[in-house]
């Protein structure tokens, strides 16, 4: 197998954190979106143990109602747009090119600036904590609760507003760089129809992300006005209509329940055929039910608004719709199952969440058809019924998929293996934490417990639950500290991974672990839609490194770090000074400038 | 291959990727426009204290605002004729008449603006008419803005000696696209909110 050295001088082993602050490269771009989305998604898991505390007895002392209200909305912010969001990021950036056969994504700075957008928006929308109290009005932010007059004594649903608004340029910017990456850089023979499951799943995330983000955008403006400059678009008592906000907010909020999972859905699809040893069952079948889930995802919006008095037909039409989709989802389901059926499975940890991601995503998405129908719906809104469908949803699927990607790609990412057997024990220690946690939640949803109260009285037959799942939370946690000594072992370990420890099939697998500044030698390819497992198997040699070949990369480059840094200054002015924001737009309008005359070859 | 992602012209569909990233990103802004629009219907109709549209639009006006519009995209057709065909002066006398042009148009925003605040107090807060209409038209404004912005630095930049380079046509047609779309956009906005009576 070709590797890197030699050819080409290995500029990622500069270091140094100017080296890092200027990179253009995705691979670095990528384990700065893992890092710091691991740092936020354990900041939102400590979000969620102060909640779990609070509940874990009857009138919970730990906590206020303020402040318990702050950090529930925190932990939804945090975990939806700081860390599933993000790690999915995480591993387009760094797996897209390799996977298409690319060099680079299409627009490397674009890359870098969308990075460091997302750390000025994580940063501002957690800085609110220290500034006179976070958003408290639930990750939906529901007017007229996020208006100014319910919300009027501090700034904390402005920074819900900023936050999320920047947080969306940094998405839209990362969407658009992706398509084009995949429709645009693939490698020879690199048809549409032979795409990694995962880079299908890519590229229907980023379109969902183009197309309902700005719906999101005209959300928050109209919010933003309404709190500051008098508008009184949610406000009922001026003429305005607060279902409007949810109607609105639904439109991107449902496409975007799809774009956390389809990254894992794609992740399952890579993980499962290798460690089958076996083709993928049904490629066809799963990538076009990924495409229905995505057209269905903007047409099934209103069933988070059942209990709002629509009308009845649109409340036939929705609940048919969202039942509808259980149809390509169980394509994928059955598809997942006949690519293990018959094949010599090896049971790695990547395996086990795997195995698992299938199992807890189909308990969510069977309660997620119940209360599809309104009659049902309108017993659980509200309820912990709920709470504990979002989260099988996200949690035993988003992230058990993320969990499985990180196991079977952290070779690649680093040359080092993450031990098996701590693996084995952070996959039990997550997967009976999560169940232990989130099962009982649909016990208590049914015995009436609302969501989002801060405390409850004994008696009403919600002790016992509420205990079992705070015991399961901590035992997530111990799972996740597991996670983190596995982690740090393994970067000490020496890089014996080789370029394909797992016999996989794809692309990023034909090149050394971790990958050279310029991820091919020589681009490879593509002769089958498993292009590793048709070149093992007719004895086709991978091709000569010419001796002195000269591969120019794009240079790195300070400007969009100054760019991202003027979209701080704006939303920083937004929420304090005029001033600040015009020296926002003017850092802006320079770095834009600089930006269009660096040279780039 | 000695190239830069960036500028590298092999792309597997043969389109360049900076123009499918702003056809992309035109999609994107379609639902933008899309989502303030469908505000603006939502309320329209609705029983809200006045003026309305009826008692403040003036339909002539806005109507020779939207005929410079429309000249603008005729005059940005030229320039990108001649930045295709390797006429400089035809591209910067043809990208300059389009900035007047658009420059002309947010002239009439402005004084419509004035207008409806000043002669009949219509204002932000005043009601759910004058909170979508100045929200909707002052994003469509600002994106003319933007794009008057955009084709003063290609113009700005075709003045320096070596002009805008081997790309010349590619920089014009791109700034194109979104200028049309800007246009387009504002040919909805005029027929939902001046030619629809309510």
């Amino acid at each position: 197998m070709a590797t890197a050295a030699g050819t080409v001088p290995q500029i990622e082993e500069a270091g140094g954190v100017w080296s890092w602050v200027t990179t253009v490269d995705h691979k670095r771009i990528g384990a700065l979106y893992g890092l710091t989305a691991l740092i936020f998604f354990l900041l939102g898991g400590v979000e969620a143990l102060l909640v779990r505390t609070q509940l874990a007895t009857p009138n919970g002392q730990v906590l206020d109602a303020d402040l318990y209200n702050q950090l529930f909305t925190m932990h939804a912010l945090t975990m939806i747009f700081l860390a599933i969001m993000p790690l999915g990021v995480a591993f387009f950036n760094y797996f897209v090119p390799l996977m298409v056969g690319a060099r680079d994504v299409a627009f490397p700075r674009l890359n870098a600036l969308s990075y460091w957008i997302f750390l000025s928006g994580g940063v501002l929308l957690t800085s609110s904590f220290f500034l006179g109290g976070a958003p408290d009005g639930g990750w939906f932010g529901y007017a007229p609760l996020s208006s100014e007059e319910f919300a009027t004594t501090s700034k904390a649903m402005d920074f819900y507003v900023v936050g999320l608004l920047i947080l969306g340029i940094s998405s839209l910017m990362g969407a658009l760089n992706f398509a084009v990456t995949i429709i645009n850089m693939r490698a020879p023979g690199m048809t549409m129809m032979r795409l990694p499951v995962y880079i299908w799943m890519t590229l229907i995330t980023a379109f969902l992300l183009i197309l309902s983000l700005p719906v999101l955008t005209v959300a928050l403006i109209q919010l933003l006005f309404d709190r500051n400059f008098t508008t009184n678009f949610f406000t009922p008592q001026a003429g305005g209509d607060p279902i409007l906000w949810q109607h609105l907010f639904w439109i991107f909020g449902h496409p975007e329940v799809y774009i956390l999972i389809l990254p894992s859905f794609g992740i399952v699809s890579e993980v499962l055929p290798v460690f089958s040893r076996k083709p993928l069952f049904g490629y066809a079948a799963i990538v076009f039910a990924g495409v229905s889930i995505a057209v269905l995802g903007f047409v099934v919006w209103s069933h988070h608004m059942f209990t709002t008095g629509l009308a009845t037909v649109p409340q036939i039409a929705f609940s048919a719709s969202t039942m509808g989709i259980a149809i390509p989802t169980g394509i994928k389901v059955f598809n997942w199952l006949g690519t293990m059926y018959g094949g010599n499975i090896r049971f790695t940890t990547a395996m086990y969440y795997a195995v698992a991601f299938i199992a807890m995503f189909t308990i969510g998405g069977i309660s997620g058809v119940m209360h599809a129908s309104p009659p049902v719906d309108a017993q659980q809104q509200d309820t912990y019924f709920i709470v504990a469908h979002i989260h099988y949803v996200l949690f035993g699927g988003a992230i058990m998929g993320i969990l499985a990607g990180v196991y079977y790609w952290f070779p690649k990412m680093t040359g080092r293996f993450l031990d098996e057997g701590l693996g084995k024990l952070n996959f039990w220690l997550v997967f009976i934490g999560m169940n232990l946690t989130f099962f009982p939640m649909h016990f208590l949803g049914i015995a009436g417990m609302p969501r989002r109260i801060y405390t409850y009285d004994s008696g009403l037959g919600w002790d016992t639950w509420n205990l079992v799942a705070t015991i399961g939370s901590y035992t997530i946690a111990l799972g996740m500290l597991v996670f983190l000594v596995a982690f740090f072992r393994a970067m000490r370990q020496e890089k014996t991974a080789g370029d394909n420890p797992w016999d996989a099939a794809t692309l990023e697998w034909a090149t050394s672990s971790p990958p050279p500044e310029h991820d091919f030698d020589v681009v490879p390819v593509v002769r089958d839609r498993d292009p590793l497992w048709y070149d093992r198997d007719h004895n086709i040699e991978p091709p000569e490194v010419p001796e002195h070949q000269h591969i120019h990369m794009p240079p790195p480059s300070y400007i969009p770090v100054v760019l991202a840094l003027g979209v701080l200054l704006l939303g920083v002015g937004v929420l304090s000074h005029l001033a600040v924001t015009a020296l926002g737009v003017v850092v802006i309008l320079y770095s834009i400038w600089a930006w269009a005359l660096e040279p780039t070859d | 291959m000695a190239t830069t992602p960036q500028t590298m012209h092999h792309t597997t569909t043969g389109i360049d990727n900076r123009k499918l990233l702003m056809w992309i990103f035109l999609a994107n802004e379609c639902l933008f426009f899309g989502s303030l629009i469908a505000t603006y219907l939502i309320f329209k109709g609705e029983p809200m204290p006045g003026p309305l549209a009826d008692d403040v639009l003036n339909i002539p006006v806005t109507s020779a605002s939207t005929f410079v519009l429309l000249m603008s995209s005729l005059a940005m057709v030229l320039a990108v004729y001649g930045a295709h065909h390797a006429r400089p002066g035809m591209m910067k006398v043809w990208l300059l008449a389009t900035i007047l042009l658009g420059l002309t148009f947010l002239g009439f925003q402005v004084y419509e603006f004035r207008h409806f605040a000043h002669e009949y107090h219509l204002g932000l807060s005043t009601n759910q008419f004058g909170a979508a209409f100045y929200v909707m038209t002052g994003f469509h404004g600002t994106h003319v803005g933007v794009g008057v912005i955009y084709l003063a630095s290609l113009l700005f930049a075709s003045m320096r000696r070596n002009g805008l380079g081997r790309e010349t046509g590619f920089h014009v047609e791109t700034a194109g696209l979104y200028w049309h779309f800007v246009d387009i956009v504002w040919i909805v906005i005029f027929t939902v909110v001046y030619l629809i009576p309510a």
